[in-house]
């Protein structure tokens, strides 16, 4: 029997496994997945579950039921991986052996990395992540008591798990305090490491737009360094300072600390990998999906779905020795809640950034690229069942891995529409 | 990608004025780049500077912040303090690197 290990059994564990089991033969593998726990949360409902659109029990379902027939399930913490001699240390003191290793152990946010955020006198009482299902709730609760005052919504360090988050956010947030009717007793600021709203230019500069017009103030490259408790501050590297009553926080994201103790990561936890292949550069059979590794696209469930469509293909050839022939563009695909019903579809890969469009969606049809629409609400909301009964399952999804410029229009006619459409 | 002269040596640079030739690059027109964003280099701009063309060549990247204070052990307090407001930024410009990949 030859092994296979997949550490973590989140959204990329589960759709490989799924995909795999389909794939190799049965009488010849043994497939496993471990985790520390048994609840796997559909990640984007974090989004909506602080202004009360989801209840928790939507968004968290159990863990192994998502695995198909033939897949063992081990529940356990990892110690440490020795990739010399092809073993998996367990917390519990187990020993697993295996042929090829699977890494799906995400990303997490970490906010003892900046000092003063996880200060008691702050930490899910005036500051607060929405990556983790406490936080979420507990912001949720935060929200509902704030009645005006300072909102700052705020990026510690690039990368980070769904960079689109933290600006859905705050249109949602907008909307939020608009529809409880005191919208102008508070002042949103968005804070972020990088030059502008978002990564990529042209849909920096448009959602750089959306901004202004919620009168959202934007403060760029700003690079946190500590909060002072006292005063409710943050201070950034270049002592610049921007106080808050209340601060939603994406602290620095980081992997796996097994990762860090079995030197197989970078500053950052993330394993380095091929970002055609996702091969670790250092080991012939490990492999690394979703967003554990340290490809650079955006680390979110879309890629993960993508890349791993592609993988399951490349890994039952590189098993019996034959080259790997699917290499993957960093396709991503999401969609940016704006608030009010209404929300954007972005589509991009590692050299085409966003562009505006329509993306071809069989029976669905044309979807508005990087432009407000109610469809791409829908969609969004719908997405949720679509994760849960064909995304995981690896079921097929009439969307394809690689990204097609069909329906999308070119940089210089864009950039003069968006400027034409806020003037 | 056009073409540009510094320091009397053709240079080919990107539309943000980022070189993207490797072996273009040398000390003289280190010198006219940090001039062009306010920076007289001093020693210590110096082994920033050479820790990050070394860095490149090994990971075939530019270096990120975090990066240059965990494996060239340069603070980013200090990053800040020698290359204001946009260090990332500022110090693959003098650097001769790409822009380093803000993510994604």
């Amino acid at each position: 029997m030859r092994k296979l290990l997949v550490l973590g059994g989140g959204t990329a564990g589960t759709i490989v496994v799924n995909k795999l089991a389909k794939k190799l033969d049965k009488g010849a593998w043994e497939i496993t997945v471990i985790d520390q726990d048994t609840q796997h949360l559909y990640q984007p409902g974090l989004l909506f579950l602080p202004f009360g659109t989801y209840k928790p029990e939507q968004i968290i379902k159990k863990r192994q039921s998502y695995f198909p027939k033939g897949v063992d399930f081990i529940q356990a913490q990892i110690e440490k991986v020795d990739p010399d001699n092809n073993k998996v240390y367990l917390a519990d003191s187990r020993i697993l052996d295996y042929d090829y290793l699977v890494i799906a152990s995400g990303t997490t946010p970490r906010p003892d990395q900046t000092p003063g955020m996880s200060d008691p006198k702050l930490w899910y009482k005036s500051v607060f992540d929405f990556f983790t299902l406490e936080g979420s709730i507990a912001l949720r609760d935060a929200l509902k008591n704030f009645n005006g005052g300072r909102l700052v919504v705020h990026i510690s360090e690039m990368p980070i798990k769904c960079p689109v988050a933290p600006l859905e956010f705050t249109f949602l947030a907008d909307a939020y305090f608009e529809k409880r009717g005191i919208r102008d007793k508070v002042e949103i600021v968005y804070v972020t490491p990088l030059e502008g709203a978002f990564t990529k230019p042209v849909c920096s500069k448009a959602l750089g737009f959306m901004l202004d017009e919620r009168k959202i103030t934007l403060e760029p490259d700003f690079v946190i360094e500590h909060i002072d408790a006292e005063t409710k501050t943050m201070v950034s590297m270049d002592e610049r300072e921007i106080p808050f009553d209340l601060l939603v926080t994406i602290p620095v994201n980081m992997g796996a600390d097994f990762i860090a103790r079995s030197g197989l990561g970078d500053e950052l936890n993330y394993v380095p990998v091929s970002k055609r292949t996702f091969l670790s550069d250092k080991f012939k059979n490990i492999f690394v999906l979703g967003d554990a590794s340290n490809i650079p696209a955006s680390k979110a469930g879309s890629v993960a779905h993508f890349a791993i469509d592609l993988f399951s293909e490349n890994f039952v050839e590189y098993v019996e020795g034959r080259p790997m022939k699917h290499e993957f563009d960093g396709h991503a695909n999401c969609f940016i809640e704006s608030g009010h019903r209404k929300g954007l579809l972005i589509d991009f890969n590692y050299d085409v950034e966003p562009l505006t469009g329509r993306f071809p969606v069989p029976v669905i049809g044309p979807m508005p690229l990087l432009k407000e629409s109610y469809l791409n609400h829908m969609g969004k909301l719908a997405f949720r069942w679509i994760y849960w009964n064909i995304l995981l399952k690896g079921r097929y999804l009439p969307i394809p891995s690689l990204m097609s410029m069909a329906g999308k229009d070119r940089v210089i006619k864009i950039e003069k529409e968006i400027e034409n459409a806020h003037n | 990608m056009p073409t540009i002269e510094i320091a009397s040596k053709p240079v080919t640079v990107n539309d943000e004025g980022f070189m993207t030739v490797y072996d273009e690059w040398n000390e003289e027109i280190a010198k006219v780049l940090a001039a062009q964003v306010e920076i007289e280099l001093t020693p210590r701009h110096w082994e920033v500077i050479h820790f990050l063309r070394e860095d490149y060549k090994k990971e075939g990247e530019s270096s990120t912040s975090r990066h240059t204070q965990t494996v060239g052990g340069f603070p980013i307090k200090e990053q800040f303090e020698l290359f204001p407001k946009k260090p990332a930024k500022k110090m693959s410009y003098i650097a001769g690197l790409p822009k380093p990949k803000g993510c994604v």
